[in-house]
């Protein structure tokens, strides 16, 4: 048995405090969309009740700008220190990647043995994870653009308009939300040796 | 080696969940903090620094482009607080007070003949609604700066607006009233204003929501203090700038 480091304690911290604040946004975000529901099958009526999520604008606004901040802070101290630290180079996808796309999700689907190919992150983790950082990132952009669409008009026009700005936000919300579903089902795929790892930054190896 | 592996292990797990409950306590301390116009203080602080922040960078150069309304668009009615039905145009007034705290600052009483005298300003514009649809309109009304410009009053930091029955109310910071295309409008669509969409004068100002867009003016006035605001005492940003 042999204790090898996994994750930096600065990327855990980010990470658990991006969790919280990522599940209020999306909270919070539903509040605000609740007020004008205008993409058909989000959401139906019985999950506004259920979840007591009706009538709460004002509350969800001022939940929404709050939240924003510590998550912008918390996101840029995380992509400064994935460029400092090199990390990046981790997540990123590069040359073996798109080769490595196929085998590996049907690796993910239990159809055949993973691939090796000595990297820490597999290829669809690396599209996974570099997508959820974009998703992000096009999420606060496009926010702005809806929060100050006269001052930024220059934002809003880069998603096609406020309409446009709406849908892409939306979308990113989906898409981030998505990003969890399935980053907590291959979680708890992983195991627990994986789970700790995020906590407390080791995994433990068999020694052969 | 087991020994290690349970050390940090441990430690870790309570750094997470120590981490869990000051969260935990962090959020339901916020939550529960006395509200302030019914939203909690820390929420209420926030939605101030983030209104000053964009009162500080407001560009009154930067202008709300829109294209006109189609024809025959019967244009969304979204409330009717504080209008009544039974406002007579040829009775109307506007009463104006050049600052709410000095009794003898000047007094106007206008009529909308008054109002339609003055140069007229023609905008197609976008109005937004906080709960976040919108639509393309054009108005036709005198600028406000234009209006205070005419009438020689002297700008405050602030500017109060109320309906006849004083049931809706707004307050707006001076710069965003003196933008260019802040009106106190009597036409809408190439039509009259009808009633229900403020009659005979209300205020358009598209760098703010429909929120601000105070229907069936009754009285406007100029003030150093900040006047109450009837969207802001109920939990939404004062600002509310876009």
């Amino acid at each position: 048995m042999k204790i090898v480091e996994k994750h930096a304690l600065w990327l855990r911290l980010v990470h658990w405090f991006n969790v919280p604040l990522t599940l209020l946004m999306i909270w919070s975000g539903v509040l605000i969309y609740w007020a004008n529901g205008v993409y058909p099958g989000f959401f139906p009526k019985a999950f506004y009740r259920t979840l007591d999520l009706q009538q709460k604008l004002a509350e969800g606004m001022a939940m929404h700008s709050l939240i924003a901040w510590l998550l912008i802070v918390n996101g840029i101290i995380y992509l400064c220190l994935l460029a400092a630290s090199g990390h990046w180079r981790e997540i990123f996808p590069n040359r073996k990647t798109p080769a490595q796309v196929v085998p590996t999700l049907l690796a993910d689907l239990g159809l055949i043995e993973m691939p090796n190919t000595g990297d820490k992150f597999n290829a669809m983790q690396r599209l996974a994870y570099t997508g959820a950082i974009g998703l992000g990132v096009v999420a606060v952009l496009s926010g702005f653009a809806i929060y100050k669409p006269v001052q930024l008009e220059w934002l809003t026009d880069c998603f096609a308009g406020y309409e446009g700005a709406r849908l892409t936000h939306f979308i990113c919300m989906l898409g981030l939300s998505g990003f969890i579903a399935v980053h907590l089902v291959q979680v708890v795929r992983a195991g627990w040796n994986n789970f700790r790892a995020m906590v407390a930054g080791f995994e433990v190896e068999d020694e052969r | 080696m087991n020994a290690e592996l349970k050390r940090r292990s441990t430690k870790s797990f309570a750094v997470l969940l120590l981490f869990i409950i000051i969260f935990i306590g962090t959020w339901t301390w916020l939550k529960r903090q006395p509200g302030v116009d019914e939203t909690p203080k820390p929420f209420r602080q926030v939605l101030e620094l983030n209104g000053a922040i964009w009162q500080a960078l407001f560009n009154p150069t930067r202008l709300v482009h829109s294209p006109p309304p189609p024809e025959k668009k019967i244009p969304r009615v979204n409330g009717t607080l504080g209008l009544s039905e039974n406002i007579n145009p040829e009775n109307w007034r506007l009463e104006v007070t050049g600052d709410d705290e000095d009794d003898n600052s000047p007094h106007l009483s206008l009529t909308l003949r008054d109002l339609q005298a003055l140069p007229r300003t023609d905008s197609n514009t976008q109005l937004r609604c906080v709960e976040g649809w919108s639509e393309n309109m054009s108005f036709a009304g005198v600028k406000f700066s234009d209006f205070v410009q005419a009438y020689k009053l002297k700008t405050m930091p602030y500017v109060g607006l109320e309906t006849e029955d004083g049931n809706y109310y707004v307050s707006v910071d001076i710069e965003s009233m003196m933008h260019p295309q802040t009106l106190l409008a009597y036409e809408m669509n190439g039509a009259p204003l009808l009633p229900r969409n403020g009659a005979p004068l209300r205020l358009v100002i598209p760098t703010k929501y429909g929120i601000k867009n105070l229907k069936q003016i009754s009285r406007i006035f100029l003030s150093a203090t900040r006047p109450p605001d009837f969207w802001a005492e109920r939990g939404y940003d004062w600002f509310a700038g876009l």
